[in-house]
């Protein structure tokens, strides 16, 4: 029983390692600010509830109360980056498309973002 | 099990100092905003990491909690300051020019 | 009636947050919730029009969504994931652009779910929501013509009707003829 958890626990720490992974080579090589937020939105969120779930999993080896509670706090700060990592980044978001940071395209490569606005006919 | 989790706590660091060459090399505010975000959300995990390592994960746990809920704080405040300074996109732009 | 539903999901809080089960902390917990619900109990539910009923129904067809939205994430990861690491030349295979569309959903807080969920979903992101217009930015996609854009618009009506199905059920009926 106790080597099928620990190979759970292994599992999910280890796949929210890999895509935190990828969310930091993603931030490295992406060309411009809008693309690096992918990244970081969707990887940094997934990385951290795979791993907040791999913990609270190591939490029942030994099931008593305090444990069950300790669990239920990692659940809670997992719900927690669940709706607040979006938020941070639609935030960070909208901060840099307000004060006009350039974007990456593959035609011209850097514009400023309000030549999009404009091509887009706002 | 506790190398495992001392392991998986240095690739986590790792993985943070290599997040911290984009919050160095920058270009703009906005760019740095987001490695410190990411670093702030692992701190979280690492305090965990730390705790459970320790055997002590029911002291480590509200620290944890607070520093995420204070990580989100600290993101929105940050995003809402610098969305004022214009100067923050125009500094940027010049440098990809020359 | 909604002044007792805040104290019990405060007084469950604060359970799970102290951790004792003794008289003393529970009747502390009884009394500091009690204040709390008395003095700032109509912050949590601002609308009282909708009764619990209903709310139960969007709470239990909110977690579906929830599970579907956990899978939309992990596809997104692995696309994210595949694009960092085995890409030679970004140059070749990313085509950022910006675009924005106009919503059907009337409250905010369905608004910010749908924003939340094209955020997780892959390929896009939320940028800004004002008055129901949504401007989205998708990592790839003007490559092969408006027909990519056209993919990403489709995903984002499909998720649109999801998110209406959860909240505002009345809207799919009216909109059902021509989507």
């Amino acid at each position: 029983m106790n080597i099928y958890l620990d190979a759970i626990v292994v599992l999910l720490t280890f796949v929210g390692l890999l895509f935190f992974h990828g969310t930091t080579v993603g931030i490295l090589r992406f060309p411009d600010f809008y693309t690096r937020m992918h990244a970081a939105g969707k990887g940094d969120t997934l990385s951290t509830m795979l791993i907040l779930f791999g913990f609270a999993a190591y939490q029942l080896h030994h099931p008593s109360t305090a444990t069950l509670l300790v669990a239920g706090k990692i659940i809670f700060i997992a719900v927690l980056v669940f709706i607040a990592s979006p938020t941070a980044t639609h935030a960070i978001m909208d901060a840099g498309y307000e004060s006009e940071i350039g974007a990456w395209s593959a035609k011209d490569g850097f514009v400023s973002s309000c030549l999009i606005r404009k091509e887009k006919g706002e | 099990m506790d190398t495992y989790f001392i392991l998986l706590g240095t690739a986590l660091i790792l993985h943070m100092f290599l997040t911290l060459i984009r919050v160095i090399k920058g270009p703009t505010v906005i760019d740095r905003l987001i490695g410190v975000n990411i670093i702030g959300t692992k701190s979280t995990l690492l305090i965990i990491i730390i705790g459970t390592a320790l055997h002590r994960v029911d002291m480590f746990i509200d620290i944890a909690l607070t520093y995420a809920l204070l990580n989100f704080i600290v993101s929105l405040a940050a995003a809402r300051f610098f969305q004022r300074k214009r100067t923050a996109g125009l500094v940027m732009e010049k440098e990809v020019k020359s | 009636m909604f002044g007792f539903v805040t104290f019990l999901l405060m007084f469950v809080l604060w359970i799970v947050m102290s951790g004792q089960f003794d008289l003393f902390h529970l009747s502390l917990g009884v009394i500091s919730c009690a204040i709390v619900a008395r003095m700032s109990g109509d912050l949590l539910f601002q609308d009282r029009q909708t009764d619990f009923r209903t709310r139960f129904g969007q709470a239990w067809r909110f977690a579906h969504f929830t599970l579907w939205l956990l899978w939309q994430i992990i596809t997104a990861n692995l696309y994210i994931l595949q694009l960092a690491l085995t890409t030679r030349k970004m140059v070749e295979v990313l085509d950022p652009h910006i675009f924005s569309f106009k919503s059907h959903l009337k409250t905010p807080f369905a608004q910010f779910v749908l924003a939340n969920a094209i955020t997780l979903t892959p390929g896009t992101v939320t940028i800004r929501i004002v008055d129901g217009v949504f401007t989205v930015h998708a990592i790839t996609g003007q490559a092969a013509g408006d027909l990519e854009q056209l993919d990403n618009i489709q995903d984002i009506n499909e998720m649109e009707r999801r998110v209406a199905a959860v909240f505002e059920p009345e809207i799919l009926q009216n909109t059902g003829g021509d989507k």
